[in-house]
């Protein structure tokens, strides 16, 4: 059997261990498991409407796991996306304030907005950046906690400077005219604009990292960084680099689900797509050609588990639930392939 | 205690580690295993020592057949291993170390083991202080705490793998002596090494391996050349010692003075001219790889300059240094030196100066081809470098080394390599040479230091001694300044 | 403020900096052995909902604590499998574990919220809870107080004064030593690993059944803990003492913050709820700096009484991890 093809099975039978273990969740609170299924199934491929939502919550999923292939390949955790995805709202909603009541056109202020976030995202990442690279902070700790001062800093925004005529609520900041809006495809909530941006985003990335000097750096210090220090990489530079970069992935996530999703900020901008985009990373094996599809999947599972609390009473928490078992499972039938090979060379020889 | 080994088989991966290994080790000698780095010297006393199991074959301890699956069974037989990079714990104390996995209730016995310590420490005449923390030991402390450890725990078997790499000469001496009292009192020992001296100093007997076989044993008197040639399978000669005329200055160290968490290394004053060869001497961690290490811009001097080429780079950093035409490298080859997982070519274009965005594979290629055939490195361009041999991946590194790179900074060169790699890696440093560029370089093996360096800085305790001439040095004078001796001359 | 509020709030402090230091402590276990359980934050959830659902079912305090500890024996499990076993990353494994089981905990825990459940009750040591300011302080507690005191003690004592605790450093630090001195090395690391679950599910309850009783899903306040309980581990550079520091300045901090927040109308409460975040960062940068080359570097430009100074400032701040940390032991 081909190498490749033992991998394909190991992995399948990762996502079937995967689905056994969610059955038996179910099973365990008392759940019927297909209902279930076939409630997120259709809640998420049963329409037009449907898929296009799905494809709605693609365009952050794919443009946060792109981000996150470079710090991947510089050997960083980039957990702190979460917070860049929700700095690149925050900023894409100040400017879009800013310009909102001036001359600036509707286009030319959407332009600005998305810069900002950009931005805004980049300098959220150079924090954690500087952290790591000059502090000696592990960027797991240093980007959960900006996380945390992110999320507070949305809510502080929405309940004080920032709160809706009369009094603040959870429900976010006034919406802005439909002139600031990206064009959404007639009667959906899908961005075609959005869709491109991603898609022009994972193109980029995939080439930076296949067959570019830079993709090479990045590789070598991800790989043993003292190693390509000593070799001449400015080390330090290029993580910084990588994760300015993905901070920026990020931020334009935020900038779109400002722009072309919400209308206006909101206390969970981000939505945990930078979480899940680490997931995604791991399950695609840090791949950039595999980023489209499982991002599709795993965006598919969240807008399908929104059916489970209208139709069964039970948490949307399932799509999380399923999603951690999968990667789980793939990284353990990764372990036993190995395990399986070693053996098999030790027996062989 | 009287060892029989019979057919012992190991395999790691494709290599034959040990091919079939019949040996004899009568009660109370010193057998000597003789072979070049990768004969399976080591594999073997694993083997018996239970840190790995043979695939087949048996082992007789006193004529009993045993199964030693770990090293706690070879340690309640009576088997102690000291392997060559003391395997102890380097935070801990002394007497902590000598408690680790020893026998007792909740909380160990303290006093009891620090007596015990004490006590077969003056009986060796070592002076180990039990609160000390290993951490601040030599290579060679290290060692004797490990020895008495063995002891203390009963072994009647002692297994010494290279134990004289990077300890001092006094040292040494004071091991082989303590080696032979015990030998008298009974004990077996095994002695492993590729050092021919050493083991016809000091051995009974001598065993050979070669490519996991063993290919024939010798008692005194030994005969050299017979030894070199079942080692090898052929006679080798080092080249031939060359000086090279020395015009222009590569470096030059003005008063330096360095400074880390456990010592102060310096004065030093040099100056090196292009084309020479500079030894730096000592016991490992006397403060000859601060040195290397400030002279390529990756520690900063407290006091004095740092020139390279005439040019002042003091408080730069090593990639300043690196633009100026030097070259660092270290002595860890795959934690350090390379990049796992990256092949061979992808090396080359990492160093090779990016031209353009794209990396050119065929360019690349071709540029790795020319390389991997100039160096006569055994791989390919798309060989990911973690699956080199040792020697291969020294050569690799070598010839990542840009062309025109004036002054060469080498830790350990030739560590842990076959002599033929040395010969062949010395040849291509001394091309270096000869096209005007100067060489620094660590080691801990006295002949290489006396036969390629044109002058030798000797380091004690971070004290280091002025520039020597290696001409008409000998390694007895040199044993005796690394272990401190003979210092007040320089005063 | 008056000096009896004062005591009931320091009181307080001890109180609510138990499950953390459970968390910190049996997260030092697991490290010391080699073995990073990142999944803390999620456990700790998990733990919460399992134990305060058994607990309000059966009406079984015990039952309840019994849970919560199994829990984060078997999250922990999972860790040593996939990492010792299956050699796959510490990181990976432990940060899908984190987020699974917090998702894992609101998925079950769904029909449990809101509902009422028993807790655990206070029980003043007699006689000593008379003594004046320390009595009111450190013995009007409930058991699990009591216990975080002794853990302390105890976990130092095991560490760095036991055969078994010498043991197990050596294991963190150097495997192959621990190996060649007959020790099971991996077996050792599977040990750790899962009593330092066990001990980090114990917070789980600790929360559910005592500090914060009840469970309310998103709104528990229970997200973040366990990230800052590793971050107190490494603060505590390993040693429980150290630890259990961190934890009381973590708790005394959210104390004095809602202490304050009256006083300060200015600062919006937001704020005050994230400080323990740049706090955290903040001590983890104190304590890791003094490894960075570039501080090596501009110290050695600096004239020799300051650098001296700085330098042993910095070292008396600065934590190493255990050499081994994160390293799988493979003998050869």
């Amino acid at each position: 059997m081909s190498a490749l093809r033992s991998g394909f099975i190991y992995r399948l039978g990762g996502l079937l261990l995967a689905l056994l273990f969610t059955t038996i969740v179910l099973v365990l609170s008392g759940a019927p498991p297909l209902e279930a299924y076939r409630q997120m199934i259709v809640g998420s491929i049963g329409s037009v409407k449907k898929l296009t939502d799905v494809l709605v919550a693609w365009v952050p999923l794919a443009l946060a796991t792109t981000g996150l292939l470079l710090t991947f390949a510089a050997g960083l955790w980039n957990i702190g996306i979460e917070g860049q995805i929700t700095l690149g709202g925050i900023f894409a909603v100040g400017t879009l304030r800013l310009l909102q009541d001036s001359a600036v056109p509707g286009g030319a202020a959407i332009a600005a907005a998305m810069f900002a976030a950009l931005i805004g995202g980049a300098l959220w990442a150079a924090l954690a950046g500087l952290l790591k690279t000059f502090g000696g902070v592990n960027e797991i700790f240093g980007g959960l906690g900006l996380n945390f001062v992110a999320t507070s800093l949305t809510l502080w925004l929405i309940f004080g400077p920032w709160k809706r005529p009369g009094v603040g609520s959870m429900s976010g900041t006034e919406p802005f005219p439909q002139t600031l809006w990206l064009p959404q495809l007639e009667g959906l909530r899908l961005s075609l604009w959005s869709v491109a941006l991603a898609v022009v985003a994972i193109v980029v990335v995939f080439f930076l990292l296949q067959g570019t000097y830079f993709g090479l750096r990045l590789k070598a210090v991800g790989r043993n960084a003292r190693a390509a220090f000593l070799l001449g990489v400015p080390t330090a530079r290029y993580m910084m680099l990588s994760f300015v970069l993905c901070g920026a992935l990020g931020g334009l996530a935020g900038g779109l689900q400002v722009t072309a999703v919400y209308h206006r900020l909101i206390p969970s901008i981000s939505s945990g797509y930078g979480y899940l985009g680490l997931m995604v990373a791991m399950l695609v094996n840090y791949q950039a050609a595999w980023v489209p599809a499982v991002a599709f999947f795993f965006a598919a599972l969240n807008i399908g588990s929104i059916q489970l609390p209208i139709v069964l009473k039970l948490d949307s928490s399932l799509a999380g639930v399923l999603q951690g078992a999968m990667v789980l499972a793939v990284l353990a039938m990764e372990g036993v392939r190995r395990r399986v090979q070693r053996v098999r060379e030790q027996v062989t020889a | 205690m009287q060892i029989d080994l019979k057919g012992i088989h190991k395999t790691f991966g494709a290599v034959h580690a040990n091919d079939g290994i019949d040996l004899s080790i009568p009660s109370g000698c010193i057998q000597g295993i003789l072979g070049e780095n990768g004969a399976g010297k080591s594999t073997l006393m694993k083997i018996l020592s239970g840190y790995i199991q043979a695939d087949r074959g048996e082992i007789f301890l006193d004529g009993t057949r045993v199964d030693i699956r770990s090293p706690n069974d070879a340690n309640h037989m009576g088997v102690g291993m000291l392997h060559q990079d003391p395997l102890d714990v380097p935070p801990m104390r002394v007497l902590e170390n000598l408690l680790v996995g020893g026998p007792g209730g909740l909380f160990p016995q303290r006093t009891a083991a620090r007596e015990a310590l004490l006590s077969l420490s003056d009986q060796f005449g070592f002076s180990l202080d039990p609160e000390a923390y290993v951490e601040t030991l030599t290579v060679g402390e290290r060692q004797q705490l490990e020895l008495l450890r063995l002891l203390w725990l009963g072994a009647r078997l002692l297994i010494l793998d290279e134990p004289t790499t990077g300890i001092s000469a006094l040292q040494k001496e004071k091991l082989f002596a303590t080696l032979r009292r015990l030998c008298e009192q009974g004990m077996t020992v095994i002695f492993v090494s590729h050092k021919l001296e050493e083991v016809e100093g000091l051995c009974h007997r001598v065993a050979v391996l070669r490519r996991g076989r063993l290919v024939g044993e010798a008692s005194p008197p030994y005969s050299t050349d017979r030894l070199v040639e079942m080692m090898f399978g052929k006679a080798i000669t080092l080249g031939r010692k060359e000086a090279i005329g020395a015009v222009g200055q590569a470096l030059e160290l003005d008063d330096v003075v360095l400074e880390d968490r456990r010592m102060v290394v310096g004065q030093v004053d040099v100056e090196v001219s292009a084309g020479e060869v500079i030894g730096l001497a000592g016991m490992e961690g006397s403060g000859q790889q601060l040195l290397l290490r400030a002279c390529a811009g990756l520690a900063r001097p407290v006091h004095g300059r740092v020139r390279i080429a005439g040019k002042d780079l003091t408080g730069r950093g090593y990639h300043a240094f690196l633009r100026h035409g030097i070259a660092y490298v270290p002595a860890a080859r795959l934690e350090e030196g390379l990049i796992p997982g990256l092949t061979l070519a992808e090396h080359f274009a990492l160093t090779g100066g990016a031209k353009g965005v794209f990396i050119d594979r065929e360019a690349i290629s071709t540029l790795g081809r020319a390389r991997i055939a100039d160096f006569s490195i055994r791989g390919t361009p798309l060989s990911p470098v973690e699956d080199l041999s040792g020697g291969n991946q020294q050569r690799a590194l070598l010839a990542l080394m840009k062309p025109e790179v004036s002054l060469l900074l080498l830790e350990h060169p030739t560590r842990g390599l076959d002599v033929e790699s040395v010969i062949y890696i010395w040849g291509k440093l001394k091309e270096r040479c000869r096209q005007k560029a100067a060489i620094v370089f660590i080691s801990s093996d006295l002949e290489e230091l006396l036969h390629y360096s044109d002058r030798i800085l000797v380091f004690f305790g971070g004290r280091v001694s002025p520039p020597l001439p290696a001409e008409g040095m000998n390694v007895d004078d040199l044993g005796q300044l690394i272990g401190g001796k003979g210092w007040e001359s320089f005063a | 403020m008056s000096l009896d509020v004062a005591l009931i709030g320091l009181a307080g402090v001890l109180a609510s900096a138990a499950p953390v230091l459970f968390a910190a402590i049996g997260e030092t276990f697991a490290e010391r052995s080699g073995v990073i359980n990142l999944s803390v934050n999620g456990t700790i959830l998990l733990s919460a909902m399992g134990s305060f659902a058994v607990a309000a079912t059966t009406g079984s305090l015990a039952l309840g604590f019994l849970v919560g500890i199994v829990i984060g024996a078997l999250v922990a499990l999972v860790v040593a499998v996939m990492n010792i076993t299956l050699r796959q990353s510490q990181v990976a494994v432990g940060f899908v574990l984190a987020l699974m089981c917090r998702d894992l905990a609101y998925f079950l825990g769904n029909p449990y919220m809101g509902l009422s459940g028993p807790r655990l009750a206070s029980l003043s040591l007699p006689g000593l809870s008379a003594v004046p300011v320390l009595g009111p302080v450190l013995f009007r507690q409930d058991l699990l107080t009591y216990f975080s005191y002794f853990l302390i003690f105890a976990a130092w004592v095991w560490i760095f004064r036991t055969r078994p605790g010498l043991g197990l450093q050596s294991v963190g630090e150097r495997p192959a030593a621990a190996f060649v001195r007959g020790l099971p090395v991996n077996r050792l690391r599977y040990l750790y690993t899962v009593l330092g679950g066990a001990l980090v599910g114990l917070a789980g309850p600790a929360y559910s059944l005592s500090i914060k009783a009840g469970w309310k899903g998103t709104i528990s306040g229970l997200d973040g803990i366990g990230w800052i309980a590793l971050a107190i581990t490494i603060f505590g550079g390993w040693n429980p003492v150290r630890a259990a520091f961190g934890a009381y300045l973590f708790a005394l901090l959210q104390w004095l913050g809602l202490v304050l927040q009256p006083s300060l109308p200015n600062i919006p409460s937001q704020v005050l709820q994230v400080a323990p975040f740049p706090l955290m960062i903040l001590a983890l940068l104190l304590v890791n700096i003094g490894n960075a080359e570039w501080v090596e570097r501009t110290l050695a430009g600096l004239p020799d009484e300051v650098r001296r100074g700085v330098a042993r400032l910095l070292r008396s701040m600065r934590a190493s991890p255990p050499a081994a940390l994160g390293l799988p032991f493979e003998q050869e």
